[in-house]
């Protein structure tokens, strides 16, 4: 019987968290394979849809990743994703997807571990809860886009 | 920007010999610069010259260009590969429209004058003829002849027929002359008819130049010669490049730190500093300026590549003192246990049966240690060039008493040759970003002599025409790279390249050993074109180095840039997941099908071209402010200077004498002159900046005058005497932005500072001196440190430890028996400054170290000044009664830093200076398009390195005002106006002013956005109630693309089931 092999799918940043990630590469900090990268320009573009989109076509666990609070290349795009996200909790919670499966983070370009970290954690984490099965929040009724 | 087509061979003589066209301008001034030397300093210099308009003719006496820092493994302080950030520098030097690459070649003959030089050139006839070698290799698998590669340091063997390095440029197999027997295998089996076998052959070419930059680099210190250390004998005993060679996961040992002597993996490393530099003969006693670094780098990343091994670093003073540095330096300590001892060793001696070295040395608590270790690496030093004395009699310069070129304070690139300028090492030793602000400084110098010329060589490009995809289906090709081992060590690339190629819209795969060499590019060139491919996607490294490479290279081939996706196959694959081979070669293929899911969706989008004020704003009226503001007037374009306070010179006003004697106060009186003196020169004092909107090319300045003080001698055309304006605002349209706000003495709370006269601050001291208000003294005591290196502020000021030098020799040359005590943690003279700090200690003034955990304490009693400071050489504390007391206080950022920083929308750093855009090769520039920074608003510095960034930053910016026309982003959000419901969120939430709502011509009340203040993060679409807003490159839909592709490799479990697609 294999483990359980979580799906992440990470929404990251341009500009910290994807370098961020590009550093845990140069540095060769090992993680677990089970994570997707999705670029995007600035962490504030991560609008709830499109992290629901992630769930509802099976993720078991989605990652946000912008700059720390002061860094961000868009002046305030992270500060905008933080509220935005803290919606999109409540909206989980209604809908039932566990806390852990959602995850939002500062990580800055020079924090090649702190991104190895959070993958890690996240794949553990997800591993424990097992699989994400879209079609009860389809049930909840939850899928809105 | 210039565009090119990758179809372009790279440089050699392949391109029109001699050069008919060079004088269009009868008698004027050539519009062309050769610059000696392609290391990184060589080809900063080109770039920018080129980027300004000129033709550049690059001499490189090797068969590559790329110099030292293409074997670098790692850069400090960020840990940034070196070959990643350098390789898309080379590729766009061998790519440039205006720079000629002539490779094998050395300068023979110079003749003329500033303007009109000729320059004659010799240049080895290459066996191998670049313009026709694909870099197959077979010619190097059939040679016979092994010998050691040079570029690994000598730790591996290559054949007589070698490729450089696998980035090289131009991409050239080529022959080594020394070793080949002229067996002629290789000749027999080139595909390509490339080799040219015969007799070596050389050729003259005569350049016609307006200036000349040298550029030649260094030499490394071969410690040979030292019999203390048994290099050369003790095969344990290595050099800090040939460690650099081995941490490199291409080098000979691929990433392993191994022993020479039995290739086991060593457990306890030393490092030796100061190997060739500051001891031994006068004129080897110049501090070689990176080696401390360069060490602790290696330490460090040396214990990541070596699970259980220790480092220990003896040093004699450790020079972290660059900006970040002596953070890093901490974090070695603290974080990774490199252990740091303050000792010299004098000698090593080998255990012949281990092989293990043996080291005596002296413990803090004055203890005798002896401790073996398996591996030792001397920090060996900089050298100047070997071909030093001859450069500087072909190119009648004089060198300094150390066989550098000769320069001077205020003209830091200048040789002591009109016209002739200087870069990188060959000025003074220097690490990677000094040396690239100085070549983009020389880079200054050299065009602001021949201005009137810019742009009368520069080849006209006709980029292809854009080839219209307009209801043509999705047909994409992928190229995977193997990345030498880098990828295809992990990630099984065939079969990556197999499960793609089976993707529905996918016309062509193919996997490239480096997709980013210069053969590679053109292959994706002619697919394009072969396969009428629409869509490319390019599987390799991270698209933050290598998507513009890319871009250019589909451009060249006729599709739109934005027709383009990466997938990042290393940096966040194989180099993440090392011992997963069969998972990560399953996660690569996912990556490539979401990229490709991603391009089916890809669409091409266009920049507008919008008009450039070709003029400069200058903030600041400091020594960097002054002297950017005159460079760039001297480049023809007209600049506005604006200082707050009534007074120009800024700190320098308060520096009354240099280390070496020159008249600061005269330089800053001739600077004020020439700068008043000039038509093109605004200069507003007593103003402050209010607002700055707009964006490159197109800024508008709110400027509030106070009144008192201002004048307006230049004020564009009028000429002085100009009535000055009215206090009130004034609004200023221009290009670019050069801040140079410069900095500011710390006030220190401690000493009794602020409470006891005779207590100052090192720039009091020089006044009070100047001014001949000291009290009478006989002992004083200097302290260093005060308020750097702190939990508070965490760099070091760097120019402190020489500042206090200075006044110490001021005070032992006019006071011989005065008593100087100077206590330091470490002293960071580096460079030729080294040879004051020797002088200082020769003429006996007192050296104590104190740690920083035990700073000196400084009390008053009974109208004495006591100070108790702990000496570690006498092991006890000391008491010294002091009649003066200076202080070396910290650098800090200009007041009102943080408040301009947001009116720029740039950030700072955690230490409060102004953050650029790459630590590395963007020293000067901010992320932020044509805003760029110098001097003390970077970080500490010396007045030199001022005015070096000063001219450098206005090289930088010349490379946009050069231009007619600027192109905005393509890749913005845009409004359905049908869908808007003018909400206004959008409006609020955009930090850029991009939407506005408003009544538009169209008669309805909704957002639009402006595309040229517009980045295209896209928060406004996340902010929109009603979906009306499309982030462009990033729509929802390609997104959600991306995602279905994301599972595509998890297929078990109903879960699942159904969910790959394709989109369309």
């Amino acid at each position: 019987m294999t483990e359980f092999q979580p799906k992440i799918l990470a929404y990251c940043c341009n500009w910290c968290a994807y370098a961020g990630a590009d550093l845990a590469g140069t540095s060769r900090i090992q993680y677990p394979p089970n994570v997707r990268i999705v670029k995007v320009m600035c962490s504030g573009r991560v609008d709830p849809a499109v992290v629901m989109a992630a769930f509802r076509r099976g993720m078991d666990g989605v990652l946000v990743a912008g700059c720390h609070p002061g860094d961000c290349h868009y002046i305030s795009g992270n500060e905008q994703a933080a509220v935005r996200m803290a919606f999109l909790r409540g909206f989980l919670d209604e809908v039932g997807i566990e806390r852990e499966r959602f995850r939002f983070e500062w990580i800055a370009g020079s924090e090649g571990g702190k991104f190895a970290r959070v993958i890690q954690d996240m794949v553990d984490n997800v591993r424990r809860l097992g699989p994400f099965r879209p079609e009860s929040l389809v049930a909840a009724g939850g899928g809105a886009r | 920007m210039t565009q090119d087509s990758a179809a372009e061979p790279a440089g050699g003589m392949g391109q029109a010999p001699g050069n008919a066209a060079a004088s269009p301008v009868p008698g004027g001034k050539v519009g062309a610069v050769v610059v000696v030397g392609g290391g990184v300093a060589g080809i900063q210099a080109s770039l920018d010259i080129a980027d300004s308009g000129f033709k550049v003719y690059m001499v490189e006496k090797t068969p590559s260009i790329g110099g030292v820092m293409a074997q670098l493994d790692k850069t400090f302080p960020t840990n940034d590969c070196a070959m990643c950030i350098l390789a898309p520098k080379l590729v766009e030097t061998g790519r440039h429209p205006d720079i000629e690459i002539i490779a094998g070649a050395e300068v023979e003959k110079v003749e003329g004058e500033a303007g009109n030089f000729r320059v004659t050139v010799r240049k080895r006839v290459a066996s191998i003829d670049p313009r026709k070698c694909t870099a197959c290799g077979r010619c190097s698998e059939v040679c016979p002849i092994e010998t050691t590669s040079s570029f690994d340091e000598g730790l591996c063997e290559r054949k007589a027929v070698y490729l450089p390095f696998p980035q090289a440029i131009p991409l050239s197999y080529t022959v080594d002359r020394k070793s080949c027997v002229g067996c002629g295998r290789c000749a027999a089996v080139c595909p390509a008819n490339a080799v040219l076998f015969g007799p070596e052959e050389t050729e003259v070419r005569t350049l016609e130049a307006g200036s000349i930059v040298l550029a030649p680099g260094f030499e490394k210190f071969d410690p040979t010669g030292l019999k203390e250390f048994g290099y050369g004998t003790y095969p344990n005993v290595i050099t800090s490049i040939e460690l650099e060679r081995m941490l490199n996961a291409s080098g000979p040992t691929k990433g392993h730190v191994l022993r020479p002597s039995d290739g086991r993996v060593p457990r306890k490393a030393a490092f030796i500093q100061c190997v060739g530099s500051r001891v031994g003969k006068q004129k080897e006693r110049y501090c070689s300026a990176v080696c401390c670094m360069l060490s602790v780098k290696e330490a460090l990343i040396a214990q990541e590549h070596t699970p259980g091994l220790r480092t220990t670093i003896f040093f004699m003073d450790l020079r972290a003192f660059g900006k970040d540095f002596d953070e890093y330096y901490k974090r070695a300590e603290s974080e990774y246990g490199v252990r740091f001892v303050m000792w010299r060793p004098s000698h090593l001696s080998e255990d012949p049966a281990t092989g293990n070295l043996r080291m005596v040395y002296e413990t803090r608590d004055g203890k005798l240690a002896r401790e073996d270790f398996d591996l030792v690496i001397l920090a060996a030093g900089i050298r100047p060039p070997a071909e030093a004395r001859r450069l500087a009699q072909v190119m009648g310069i004089e060198l300094n008493s150390y066989g550098f070129c000769r320069t001077g304070l205020f003209g830091p690139t200048e040789t002591t040759r009109k016209g002739v300028y200087v870069a990188g090492a060959f000025a003074v030793p220097q690490d990677v970003p000094d040396s690239v602000a100085q070549s983009s400084a020389a880079a200054a110098k050299a065009t602001a002599g021949i201005s009137e010329s810019r742009g009368t060589l520069k080849v006209k490009l006709d980029r292809p025409a854009e080839r219209d995809i307009g209801g043509e289906q999705p047909r994409i090709g992928v190229f995977v790279c193997r990345c030498g081992i880098n990828i295809a060590g992990t990630v099984d690339v065939s079969a990556v390249v197999e499960a793609i190629r089976n993707e529905p819209d996918v016309a062509y795969a193919e996997e490239n050993v480096y997709t980013c060499a210069q053969d590679s590019l053109r292959k994706i060139q002619d697919k394009i074109k072969e396969h009428r491919l629409n869509r490319v996607i390019v599987a390799s490294c991270t698209p933050r180095t290598h998507a513009p490479l890319f871009q250019k290279t589909i451009q060249g081939a006729g599709l739109n840039a934005y027709l383009f996706d990466m997938a990042n196959l290393r940096e966040q694959c194989s180099w993440v997941h090392m011992r997963e081979k069969d998972a990560a070669t399953e996660k690569a293929k996912v990556l490539v099908r979401m990229a490709v899911a991603k391009a089916r969706l890809l669409e091409p989008l266009h920049r507008q071209r919008i008009g450039i004020n070709r003029s400069a704003l200058v903030i600041g009226g400091g020594i960097s402010g002054m002297t950017a503001a005159l460079e760039m007037a001297a480049q023809g374009f007209p600049v506005t200077l604006v200082e707050r306070e009534t007074r120009l010179g800024g700190l320098g006003n308060r520096i009354h004498h240099t280390l070496e004697g020159e008249d600061l106060q005269g330089h800053l009186k001739n600077l004020e002159e020439r700068l008043l003196a000039d038509k093109r020169i605004t200069v507003l004092t007593g103003a402050e900046i209010r607002s700055i909107d707009g964006f490159v090319g197109n800024f508008k300045t709110v400027v509030e005058i106070r009144g008192a003080g201002c004048r307006v001698p230049g004020a564009g055309t009028e000429g002085p005497g100009t009535p000055h304006p009215a206090p009130g605002t004034l609004t200023i349209e221009h290009g670019v932005i050069i801040v140079a706000t410069g900095g500011r003495e710390y006030v220190p709370d401690g000493y009794l500072y602020g409470k006891d006269p005779r207590v100052m601050t090192q720039l009091q001291f020089e006044e009070q001196y100047a001014a001949g208000t000291l009290p009478p003294y006989k002992t004083v005591v200097m302290v260093q440190c005060v308020g750097s290196r702190s939990p508070q502020r965490t760099y070091c000021s760097r120019v402190c430890c020489t500042e206090t030098v200075k006044n110490a020799l001021l005070v032992k040359t006019e006071h011989p028996d005065a008593q100087v005590f100077i206590l330091y943690r470490d002293m960071r003279t580096y460079g030729f400054r080294e040879e004051r700090f020797r002088e200082a200690r020769d003429l006996g003034v007192n050296f104590i170290r104190y740690e920083d955990d035990e700073p000196p304490v400084l009390d008053e009693k009974g109208g004495k000044l006591v100070l108790t400071v702990r000496d570690p050489v006498l092991d006890r504390k000391v008491r010294i009664h002091p009649d003066l007391v200076t202080l070396a206080v910290a650098t800090l950022p200009a007041a009102g830093t943080p408040e301009l920083a947001q009116l720029l929308k740039v950030p700072l750093n955690r230490n409060g200076f102004f953050l650029e855009a790459h630590s590395k090769l963007r020293p000067l520039d901010f992320s932020t398009e044509g805003i760029f920074f110098c001097g003390l608003a970077h970080s500490p510095k010396f007045l030199e390195e001022c005015i070096y960034q000063a001219q450098g930053a206005v090289a930088r910016a010349c490379t946009l005002l050069a231009q007619e026309a600027l192109e905005t982003e393509a890749a913005v959000s845009v409004v359905d106006e049908a869908r808007c419901r003018a909400c206004g969120r959008c409006e609020e939430g955009c930090d850029f002013k991009a939407p506005l709502v408003k009544v538009w011509e169209d008669g309805r009340l909704h957002a639009r956005i402006n595309p040229a203040l517009c980045k295209g993060c896209g928060k406004c679409a996340n902010r929109c109630c009603s979906g009306a807003i499309t982030v462009k490159h990033f729509t929802g839909r390609q997104i959600e693309k991306m995602v279905e592709a994301a599972l595509s490799d998890f297929c078990a479990g109903p879960a699942n089931g159904g969910v790959r697609q394709d989109g369309g």
